[in-house]
């Protein structure tokens, strides 16, 4: 196996606060990578400087081979890598359709406006949105936005997709029917780096977890190793003391 | 703003067959008929400026109606275009096609290097960075000796032997002009059914998630912006032409910025024939104004009351005023 995406010594700044603090990661080819830490840990931070939002401050971000680090988002998304957002972004006039041909066109096959609506439509197929191809994004509900995100993404038929926070907000039957989703798409061979506050799920998901906190790395393993790491119970839940009076359970 | 979409229908088929692409040459056949049938000079020029303003406000949809941002000095191009065209003519005797086509390539040229730099900025400062830079052409015009400076430049009346005389020449300049106008509403179209312009149509929603999903959004922009130049500039040299003459405060007067601005809103931004309905409209309403006692000196004073009342009561302008009563229009009129 290879690494996908390999992230070292990644450093951020906002001004005074270090968001992100010399952060070093690799993910396999069709592994699924969790990425979790308390609020503000700087997860989303990470995901914005693996895919050229941000310019990091220090270190560099390869992908496949090519180094990325400073490079803007639309040259990172030719090269197979796509993302979805935690705070939906949808192209809101256009159609569920229109949207993923968008993402079909623009990615990593550069595909023919006729190419892309046929990748577009088996994208939307596979998050089960393809009753509502030509309904515009501002008329979906949050979970039919949160599903048109992954969508988006996939009709770029990544190498390697970032998933943040897919299920935030989502009732128990849309996470369920969203982690099957999820599944679906590792199957075909897609390489995942997935962030997301419900344990349940991401435990369940995830080869290998990374803890955040603070921007730095606090722990990485199998999910069982991590859910038991005190360091990792103490920072979510803030005292060295219960977390000791759980494990001692 | 439901003007962008796109019958699914409509995508499958080729741009020919769709009943839009007639539509366009059928607008073109009856802008080059009715003068022409009775030799109606008045109804000529009341076309002319028709034609002219449709040409305007399709090319700043480009801008406005598909990547969202407000060209508010689009009439830079229009007035470079025509100076240079008249400069060519009449102090290096080249002749009119040739005139023409280079006042096209070079404004082109030209607004790809500002757009380059300017469409860094989003929003207002944007808005503004284009009024700049057609406050600053006005400026060089104005202190260009060989383009005659603030007095401008008048055209010799023999320019006009070449095309078989004055009245000849003013109908030659017409058909052209319809041409010019013909061409921009094909532009528009073509570019609208194009990968490159469901990528301007991703910018102009969210050009950060356009970016994401892959656009090149810093390119991409550049390029309609220069493209939206071409056209503009080719029917400014046309118009400045005919009337034989060219100074700077005509050339890149900012009221005709605005009133394209207003066209392109009052039609309905996004859409095609929105630009070129609200075009005719308001030239209609123009006229109407110019000549009635009441109003002839507040022409600009509807032209801002309709523009607020467009915003407010009907942001999609009448196409999309017309899309929400029939939505079957949206496979004829695209």
């Amino acid at each position: 196996m290879t690494a996908l995406l390999v992230v070292e010594n990644l450093t951020k700044r906002f001004g005074g606060l270090l968001a992100v603090d010399k952060l070093s990661f690799d993910i396999e080819t069709h592994e699924i990578l969790g990425l979790i830490g308390p609020n503000g840990a700087g997860k989303s931070t990470v995901f914005n400087l693996v895919n050229g939002v941000f310019a990091a401050d220090e270190g560099r971000v390869v992908f496949d081979g090519h180094d990325v680090t400073g490079m803007p988002p639309y040259r990172i998304a030719h090269l197979g890598l796509a993302r979805t957002h935690q705070i939906v972004q949808p192209l809101t006039a256009m159609t569920v359709l229109e949207n993923c041909t968008v993402g079909a066109c623009f990615g990593r096959e550069n595909l023919s406006i006729s190419r892309a609506r046929e990748a577009a439509r088996e994208a939307a197929e596979l998050v089960d949105l393809a009753d509502r191809l030509s309904v515009t994004a501002a008329q979906l509900t949050i979970a039919g936005k949160k599903r048109l995100e992954l969508a988006r993404a996939l009709s770029a038929r990544p190498t390697l997709l970032l998933l943040d926070e897919v299920l935030a907000g989502l009732n128990p039957t849309e996470v369920e029917h969203m982690i099957g989703v999820m599944r679906r798409i590792r199957e075909r061979g897609v390489t995942i780096l997935i962030i997301e506050h419900l344990m349940q799920a991401i435990m369940s998901l995830s080869d290998r977890i990374v803890v955040l906190n603070s921007g730095r790395k606090l722990a990485e393993g199998k999910p069982a190793e991590v859910a038991n790491n005190p360091a990792v119970v103490e920072a979510y839940l803030g005292d060295p003391a219960l977390a000791a009076e759980l494990h001692g359970h | 703003m439901t003007v962008l979409q796109v019958p699914a229908t409509a995508q499958r088929a080729t741009l020919i067959g769709r009943p839009f692409f007639w539509i366009i040459a059928l607008v073109i056949a009856v802008f080059a008929a009715a003068p022409t049938i009775g030799n109606d000079v008045e109804l000529r020029e009341s076309l002319l400026l028709a034609a002219v303003y449709i040409t305007l406000a399709s090319n700043l949809n480009i801008m406005l109606g598909y990547c969202g941002y407000i060209n508010f000095g689009s009439i830079v191009f229009f007035g470079l275009g025509g100076y240079i065209t008249v400069y060519l003519l009449n102090t290096r005797g080249w002749p009119l096609g040739g005139a023409l086509l280079a006042a096209g390539f070079a404004v082109s040229a030209l607004a790809l290097l500002f757009g380059l730099g300017i469409l860094r900025l989003r929003g207002a400062f944007f808005a503004l960075s284009t009024i700049g830079i057609n406050e600053a052409v006005q400026a060089f015009a104005e202190n260009f000796e060989p383009w005659g400076g603030s007095a401008g430049i008048y055209l010799s009346t023999e320019l006009f032997q070449p095309l078989g005389g004055p009245a000849r020449a003013l109908w030659i300049i017409y058909y052209l002009l319809v041409g010019v106008m013909g061409l921009s509403l094909y532009l528009s179209y073509a570019i609208k059914n194009s990968k490159f312009g469901l990528g301007l149509l991703a910018i102009g929603q969210n050009e950060d998630a356009a970016g994401v999903l892959g656009v090149p959004t810093p390119f991409y922009k550049a390029i309609a912006y220069s493209i939206s130049a071409f056209l503009p500039a080719i029917a400014g040299g046309l118009y400045f032409f005919k009337s034989a003459f060219i100074q700077p405060s005509d050339a890149f007067d900012l009221t005709l910025s605005t009133e394209a601005i207003v066209i392109v809103m009052l039609g309905g931004q996004g859409s095609i024939a929105g630009p070129a309905l609200g075009a005719y409209l308001y030239e209609e309403l123009r006229g109407w104004l110019l000549t009635s006692e009441t109003f002839a000196n507040f022409q600009l004073v509807v032209a801002g009351t309709l523009l607020l009342a467009i915003v407010l009561f009907t942001p999609g302008g009448l196409m999309g005023w017309l899309y929400g009563r029939w939505p079957r229009l949206r496979k004829v009129l695209e």
